[in-house]
């Protein structure tokens, strides 16, 4: 049942209803991502001694997964253009891709963090990796939900139908994009 | 002002005829039916929040009696009575009821919509908010009981199951709690994005109602100020759960970090639910003083800037919580400071009855009251905001009489003048002004009685969260214990006259005289949709010529002048 | 003097002065602005209740005959609020960032639910042999300067002392330290003013503030005791009955 109301067809502000939402939902992120990381630089900067067990994390395998979802963003900014173009089916595949993207990311992190947990380094082990886990767990968790939003705008791109959304998704996609490579460092590569 | 040239505005073609009872109430994505849903659920949870404080005041008050309809009161049923009344006035009443209850009623109708620009988004904010309440409801019940280290859930107390003894109970009023905060961040996205972008044709950003203007900031505040909680709301559930060491000194954490992150969070939260309140007495005291709002733009402002400062005033909670020494300075600096824009903003509104007409009906009644208490709770922060004074106010019940000042006029006294102002228009009925009158005097009489002893209490040097006094020799002398009996047989009587408003409710909803389109003359949109509003609110949607404080404009003989009457 | 004007809580430390003319000021400072703020408040109600045939007026707010009553205010408040700042940082420094040379050290050690206190002893040394340790009652002894070690061994509780108007929570992994010098003998209350779990309300202590003689003949006594292998609370001390 289609919901359509006025409201959502007007625009005070002259910005599309849908990336407006989408700008203050990005707000919120940034703050919960914001507090998880500010604690975590916190304490990193109390306990010098997590850089020892930051050593364990594999960095390639972090730098392979950063390529993966810059990719990603990169075929969602496609898709967004084929949108543009009123080529709902083009943008739809695009889009597939994002998602593609997005799985290979959760496949190397399980893997990765597979091997760890059997290293013994779970969420328990101590400090970095309580953060470890939890941060990367936030974001992996982002991803899947963006993942799933991401299929649906594609099932009604495909048909042509809805086609602002692919921006917006978009839009969305980049910013788990950008908590990732503000994590990249912070867990990988602070040594 | 030019005529804006538009195509008229249709409603879409809907797909259902006219939809069987539990589509039309329980599943409906009206914002109109959303708003009841948020105001009957906080309402509600009031009711259970209420009955709390009267079991464990009788406890203060008695100590070891066998309190009527709850029985004797032990240790840890006292310690789960007082966190469970704080943790749901402030997110299972104000909250719901000002911020989501009248945000989802008033907004598209102010604005001239026809509902939310995300009807879907909307309804399942409620269902998540009432599943965050059923959780919470739930706690109750599991082995252990409810959670009972009280609404700011320090660690390792929260953290640890042989510390609090209640260990599901308190991992799912953490749980209840997360998802009372998704719920409002997807209700902010609405109310943000249609005052923003779905104003009626003619309506720019300061013909805006107050009421709108302060959900707005109110919501940005909170979607600005709620993430570092949940973080650390997940990060407590993780200690609690799954055996990590956030908190936990002996594994590298820091208990304090929780008290950063709930503060943080904690204090613009105040404000998240001040603001509503604050726009619902502005609509009230201009429509019966019939007045301008005396210097709107000003009152906008100064809710922007006490937003802005709300971020950096945090740790005054935390002066004497083993923080360093030198930030608490830092922190009474920007404490009492914030204070200058919050009395600017009162002083605007005690302006605003100057050269009025001012008719003392119920609702006018309430929203004074609200200025005129809160004036109290204002001012009694000073003293915890001067960090020196506050070593001694911290955790006693001076501090409890200071929000009780603060949040009793936003969540009672700011609630009760909106429901009474606004329910000829929600429920197409007038209520009983007799009853009304009765219904305030005995609610603001008796409130006074039970806070203001308070004051004293903790000027004594009365700690919080203690179930009997009469384990400490220097509290339990003959004149503190009449404060105490004093404040709780208050409690009782003021109790007692919510049953007076019960009833109106019930009855005027009932069988109240009809209610007209506009019974209070007022200017604003809300007013010329019907007594109730249909679906869709308007069958034209109405165009706005003007602010909506034009009342008693020179040159005309009425003394209003609504927004979408054509000049 | 300013405790016994506020209510009947005694004044027994040397910043319990500082600390009551701090509240006594801001009390005047914000009562001044409260009763003017009610007072207008109340007078315009009256005089501009509705009556027949007089109309409202229409007012924005930009008048500058009247934005001045709201400006001005506004600016004497700023004012205000300075110099409440001003005393209170200095209260503050003074009980919480500056510590006085000590003439004896107690350690206070905190835990679900009771208060453990570690004396000098007859040499005045803490972490000696002939330390003292009571459980529930912390002794000392009139005009000398006290530093205290506090902690916790398991959630956070606080160490509040009404006479003394002193507050510090304990946190677990930490000794935090503070000063106080008590001016007056007596008994009197120690609190925990932390919620602490469901002992929280019968984590009662007491303070013994006695004449410096009196006080160390009661450590005398009680190194003594120690001595003779009497056991102290130092183990475990078991949770304070619960009274009913």
């Amino acid at each position: 049942m289609s919901v359509k109301t006025i409201a959502t067809q007007r625009a005070s502000m002259n910005i599309p209803t849908g990336r407006l939402a989408v700008w203050w939902v990005l707000v919120s992120e940034i703050v919960i991502f914001g507090g998880v990381l500010v604690s975590y630089i916190m304490h990193r900067l109390g306990h010098p001694e997590w850089g020892e067990q930051a050593a364990y994390t594999n960095m390639w395998l972090g730098a392979f997964n950063t390529l993966v979802l810059l990719s990603s963003s990169l075929s969602a900014v496609l898709a967004h253009q084929a949108a543009e173009q009123g080529n709902g089916a083009k943008a739809a595949r695009l889009l597939y891709l994002t998602i593609l993207g997005g799985l290979t990311f959760l496949i190397v992190k399980s893997f990765e963090w597979t091997h760890e947990i059997r290293e013994g380094f779970t969420l328990q082990a101590g400090g970095f990796w309580s953060y470890y886990y939890t941060a990367a767990g936030l974001h992996a968790f982002h991803v899947i939900a963006g993942m799933c939003v991401i299929a649906w705008v594609a099932n009604s791109a495909r048909k042509n139908q809805e086609l602002h959304r692919v921006e917006n998704v978009g839009i969305y996609w980049h910013f788990v994009d950008i908590v990732w490579i503000f994590l990249f460092p912070l867990l990988y590569i602070a040594k | 002002m030019a005529e804006i040239a538009h195509a008229p505005e249709h409603h879409p073609p809907h797909g259902h005829a006219e939809a069987n009872w539990f589509i039309k109430y329980l599943w409906s994505t009206d914002h109109k039916v959303i708003a009841l849903q948020y105001m009957f659920t906080g309402m509600f949870m009031a009711m259970i929040a209420g009955f709390m404080a009267y079991v464990f005041r009788m406890q203060i008050a008695y100590p070891g009696m066998n309190v009527p309809f709850f029985g004797r009161v032990s240790p840890g049923a006292y310690n789960a009575l007082i966190t469970n009344h704080g943790s749901i006035m402030v997110f299972w009443v104000a909250m719901p009821v000002l911020l989501a209850g009248f945000g989802n009623f008033l907004i598209p109708l102010m604005c001239g919509c026809d509902d939310m620009v995300f009807p879907r988004i909307n309804r399942l904010s409620y269902q998540i908010f009432l599943l965050s309440a059923l959780i919470l409801i739930a706690s109750w019940f599991v082995p252990g009981g409810g959670f009972g280290g009280a609404w700011t859930a320090y660690p390792p107390l929260s953290a640890v199951g042989k510390y609090n003894l209640t260990p599901m109970g308190s991992s799912m009023w953490v749980t209840a709690v997360a998802l009372e905060f998704v719920a409002f961040l997807l209700g902010g996205i609405n109310f943000i994005v249609t005052a923003m972008n779905a104003r009626a044709p003619g309506m720019r950003a300061f013909d805006t109602p107050l009421a709108v203007w302060m959900i707005v900031v109110a919501s940005l505040l909170f979607m600005a100020s709620v993430g570092p909680l949940i973080a650390g709301a997940v990060m407590l559930l993780f200690d609690q759960n799954l055996g990590t060491g956030f908190y936990n000194p002996a594994r590298g954490g820091d208990p304090i970090l929780w008290q950063h992150l709930f503060w943080f969070f904690g204090h613009p939260e105040v404000y998240v639910v001040l603001l509503p309140a604050m726009g619902i007495v502005a609509e009230v005291i201009t429509v019966f003083a019939r007045k301008k709002m005396f210097g709107y733009k000003t009152v906008i402002y100064t809710v922007v800037a006490t937003g802005v400062l709300s971020f950096f005033v945090w740790a005054h909670h935390q002066f004497v919580a083993g923080i360093d020494p030198r930030m608490a300075n830092v922190f009474t600096v920007t404490t009492v400071i914030i204070s200058i824009p919050i009395a600017e903003m009162c002083f605007l509104y005690i302006a605003t009855l100057y050269g009025g007409s001012i008719r003392f009906t119920t609702p006018m009644l309430w929203a004074l009251a609200f200025i005129a208490e809160f004036l109290i709770g204002g001012v009694t922060g000073i003293y915890l905001g001067a960090s020196g004074a506050d070593i001694f106010f911290h955790d006693t019940y001076f501090v409890v009489a200071h929000f009780h000042y603060t949040f009793y006029p936003i969540a009672i006294i700011g609630t009760l003048a909106g429901i009474t102002f606004w329910f000829p228009k929600i429920f197409g009925r007038m209520m009983n002004e007799t009853l009304g009158k009765i219904h305030f005097w005995g609610t603001i009489i008796p409130f006074n009685f039970i806070f203001i002893p308070m004051f004293f209490l903790g000027l004594e040097g009365e700690h919080r969260r203690i179930y009997d006094y009469t384990n400490f020799p220097d509290l339990a002398n003959p004149w503190a214990v009449s404060m105490r009996i004093t404040s709780t047989v208050a409690l009782v009587v003021m109790l007692l006259f919510q049953f007076v408003f019960l009833f109106n409710f019930i009855y005027s909803w009932i069988r109240g005289p009809k209610a007209e389109k506009n019974p209070w003359r007022s200017n604003t949109l809300e007013w010329t949709a019907d007594s109730p509003p249909p679906h869709g609110n308007w069958r034209e949607m109405p165009t706005v010529y003007r602010g909506p404080y034009e009342y008693a404009t020179p040159g005309r003989d009425t003394d209003y002048w609504p927004q979408d009457e054509r000049a | 003097m300013i405790g016994a004007m506020l209510l009947h809580l005694p004044s027994a430390s040397t910043f319990s002065w500082d600390i009551d003319q701090l509240v006594l000021w801001v009390t005047i400072l914000t009562g001044f602005w409260f009763f003017a703020a009610e007072g207008m408040f109340f007078w315009l109600l009256w005089r501009f209740r509705a009556r027949d045939g007089v109309k409202s007026r229409y007012i924005t707010g930009k008048e500058p005959e009247l934005k001045r009553w709201i400006n001005i205010p506004h600016t004497i408040i700023l004012v205000f609020d300075i110099v409440i700042i001003v005393m209170a940082v200095r209260v503050w420094v003074k009980v919480k960032q500056t510590m006085p040379p000590a003439d004896d050290t107690v350690r206070i050690v905190t835990q679900q639910w009771t208060w453990s206190f570690q004396h000098s002893g007859p040499d005045g040394v803490l972490d000696t042999a002939d330390d003292v340790w009571t459980s529930d009652t912390l002794h000392v002894a009139v005009g000398k300067t006290y530093h205290f070690m506090l902690e916790s061994k398991d959630v956070i509780h606080s160490f509040f002392v009404p006479v003394f108007r002193l507050k510090q929570d304990a946190i677990p992994g930490r000794t935090i330290s503070g000063w106080f010098k008590p001016t007056k003998t007596g008994n009197y209350d120690i609190l925990c003013a932390e919620i602490c779990g469901i002992g929280h309300g019968v984590m009662g202590g007491r303070i013994a503030i006695e004449t410096p003689e009196r006080h160390a003949a009661w450590m005398q006594a009680h190194a003594a005791m120690a001595d003779a292998g009497v056991a102290g609370p130092d183990s475990t001390a078991a949770p304070a009955s619960t009274k009913n």
